[in-house]
């Protein structure tokens, strides 16, 4: 750190005073870059560098030898790759369609209301998102058993299981884990959602309402327009994040004496890949079609939703 | 017309309460009761506290005390990758803010590109990545990529862009101070608040991670709660009727599994509550307005 305080100890011997907060030239140090120094080797061991090992492995064999897209086509082939993609849209659609309606929904009718029931409500909602990982599952697995969950008339009544394992019948899944994802995450969007609604200007409501515009007007032509930006965020992130599931189907797999297979969704199927079969090759070319759709979904969302400021 | 309205929209905020908050309910009142009992008695009725002590002594003594040493991981890696986080990211964020070098831009697009991908898209490459460099097994390989936590970094790029008043810098510069003295005479101690929201996020990140451990680690004596409370779940009849007699041996029921349930996700809940404001303006960090 001594050398750019004698340089620019220097540069301040050499310059006008008037001059001194002018960005100095020459051999000094650029500013702030000393300063990223220590994040940097983390950025590129934990961010840059396991994508690209993992293309490198995608596109080799076991023994390094160069294969083009064989890996993907191999992967492509097995008998559980589409329908691990399958599971993992249609439970994607299903926690989009939910989080879209409900989240947006309850988002609006809070903000209609006295701020501190809102308050209560918007806590309420958010209390869940502390029970993340697998301690939501958990809970869940409880929720589904009907022979211990507060719900056990609804499993009875509308999914028409009396068993556990009824619950988790193959065809329930992409709805059951939806709901865990609603459940633990919705909350914490309808806090984002809410919150800018809140940057809705009060004299563009109050104009609506003098021009006659009821609530419900209002909020489906006035604020839903407003807020399309972080509905867009919400839409791309959440799938982004559901392609990669794994927790949810890992811990049924468990519960389940293996009625549920140990290769339900793609990171799942990945996984077994690389443990059961070691063929690490396979499960790199697996982890970069995720990976492609993770890194889709971000570049299109820096680039395109202008919700993050990349300019000082 | 308007009280049918307002009625109706109470409803229906009230429904989702109930099944926002009910499972955290049945969760906090199932240790209370003996398995047994969970399925007699109403699914909400609590039981007695000497069923809670009870359902602790089993939990305890499963596996000559590992639920313990879950915990002890959980927060020995937390703890260490989040004084990581905070030792890179502030500064980190204070140089691409402030600073003006070769290559500021692509490093933070590069962040925030990494830090918006879903953290489980990453989770096999690390693994593929540090099995090659043989790290697997060791507790590095959790902590040291727990460490990489590029919203941190956001975020306090996000202060120092929108807060730190440029003329102030200037000023100690002019004072003599060097690069270094400034960040932490002056931009360090205005980072406070900034500090609290890395150090939440982070811990909680780590905390609730269980992915990447379960990948990267071989030995159940390593794992993280979040990775031991799968284990227990496999040796719990009510889920794995084939662990039947083995449940009974080692007395792992539904109260048992709910209490372990309870206490790990408890480190998280308090830090919930004591920072929900912080939380909230941590989640609209990005609608800032520019």
């Amino acid at each position: 750190m001594s050398s750019p305080a004698l340089t620019s100890a220097q540069a301040e011997a050499a310059q006008p005073r008037g001059l001194r907060a002018a960005r100095p030239r020459g051999p000094r140090v650029p500013r702030g870059l000393p300063f990223i120094v220590p994040y940097l080797p983390f950025l590129i061991a934990f961010g840059i560098a396991p994508m690209l090992y993992a293309l490198d492995l995608a596109v080799t064999n076991a023994n390094g030898g160069v294969t083009g897209f064989h890996n993907f086509v191999r992967t492509f082939r097995d008998y559980r790759f589409v329908p691990a993609f399958e599971h993992i849209l249609l439970y994607t659609s299903v926690w989009l369609g939910t989080l879209i309606v409900f989240v947006v929904g309850l988002a609006l009718l809070l903000h209609g209301r006295a701020n501190r029931v809102s308050a209560t409500f918007r806590f309420l909602f958010y209390m869940p998102g502390a029970l993340a990982g697998a301690a939501s599952v958990l809970v869940w697995l409880f929720m589904l058993d009907p022979a211990v969950s507060p719900g056990s008339f609804l499993l009875r009544h509308v999914l028409g299981a009396q068993l556990f394992v009824q619950s988790i019948a193959p065809g329930h899944l992409p709805f059951v884990f939806a709901m865990i994802a609603f459940w633990t995450g919705a909350g914490g969007w309808i806090v984002v959602m809410y919150g800018a609604l809140n940057t809705i200007p009060d004299e563009l409501e109050e104009a609506a309402r003098i021009d006659g515009a009821g609530p419900f007007t209002i909020a489906l032509r006035l604020k839903l327009p407003l807020i399309r930006k972080w509905i867009a965020y919400m839409i791309i992130l959440s799938f982004a994040t559901g392609t990669q599931l794994f927790i949810e189907p890992q811990l049924v797999n468990e519960a389940s004496l293996g009625l549920v297979p140990d290769t339900w969704s793609s990171n799942q199927l990945a996984y077994q890949l690389a443990f059961r079969y070691g063929d690490f090759n396979a499960a790199a070319a697996i982890a970069v079609d995720l990976l492609v759709i993770g890194l889709l979904a971000a570049v299109l969302i820096v680039t395109r939703t202008g919700l993050f400021r990349r300019e000082g | 017309m308007r009280v049918t309205a307002r009625g109706l929209r109470l409803l229906i905020l009230a429904a989702f309460a109930i099944f926002f908050v009910i499972p955290i309910g049945w969760l906090i009142l199932a240790p209370t009761k003996a398995d047994g009992a969970l399925v007699t008695s109403s699914p909400l009725s609590f039981g007695s506290f000497h069923q809670v002590a009870l359902a602790w002594d089993h939990l305890d003594a499963f596996s000559d005390h590992i639920y313990r040493l879950w915990i002890g991981n959980s927060l020995l890696y937390a703890f260490s990758a989040t004084a990581i986080v905070l030792a890179t990211a502030i500064p980190a964020g204070y140089g691409l803010a402030l600073g003006n070098f070769p290559g500021r831009r692509a490093v933070l697009t590069l962040t925030l590109v990494v830090m918006i991908m879903p953290a489980a898209a990453l989770v096999l490459p690390i693994f593929l990545e540090l099995n090659a460099m043989h790290l697997i097994g060791s507790v590095l390989s959790v902590i040291l990529p727990f460490s990489f936590f590029p919203f941190g970094v956001y975020l306090a790029y996000l202060y120092y862009a929108t807060t730190m008043p440029r003329d102030l810098l200037d000023a100690a510069r002019v004072d003599g101070a060097g690069e270094w003295q400034t960040f932490r005479r002056v931009a360090l101690p205005l980072a406070k608040p900034i500090v609290a929201l890395v150090f939440f996020f982070s811990f909680v990140a780590d905390w609730n991670n269980f992915f990447l451990p379960y990948a990267v680690l071989a030995d159940s004596s390593q794992y993280p709660i979040q990775v031991g409370l799968s284990n227990l779940l496999s040796s719990t009849p009510s889920f794995n009727p084939a662990q039947g007699g083995g449940g009974q041996q080692v007395n792992i029921f539904r109260p048992e599994l709910a209490l372990a349930t309870l206490l790990a996700v408890i480190p998280v809940a308090i830090v919930f509550l004591l920072s929900q404001r912080a939380l909230v303006r941590g989640m609209l960090g990005g609608a800032v307005k520019q």
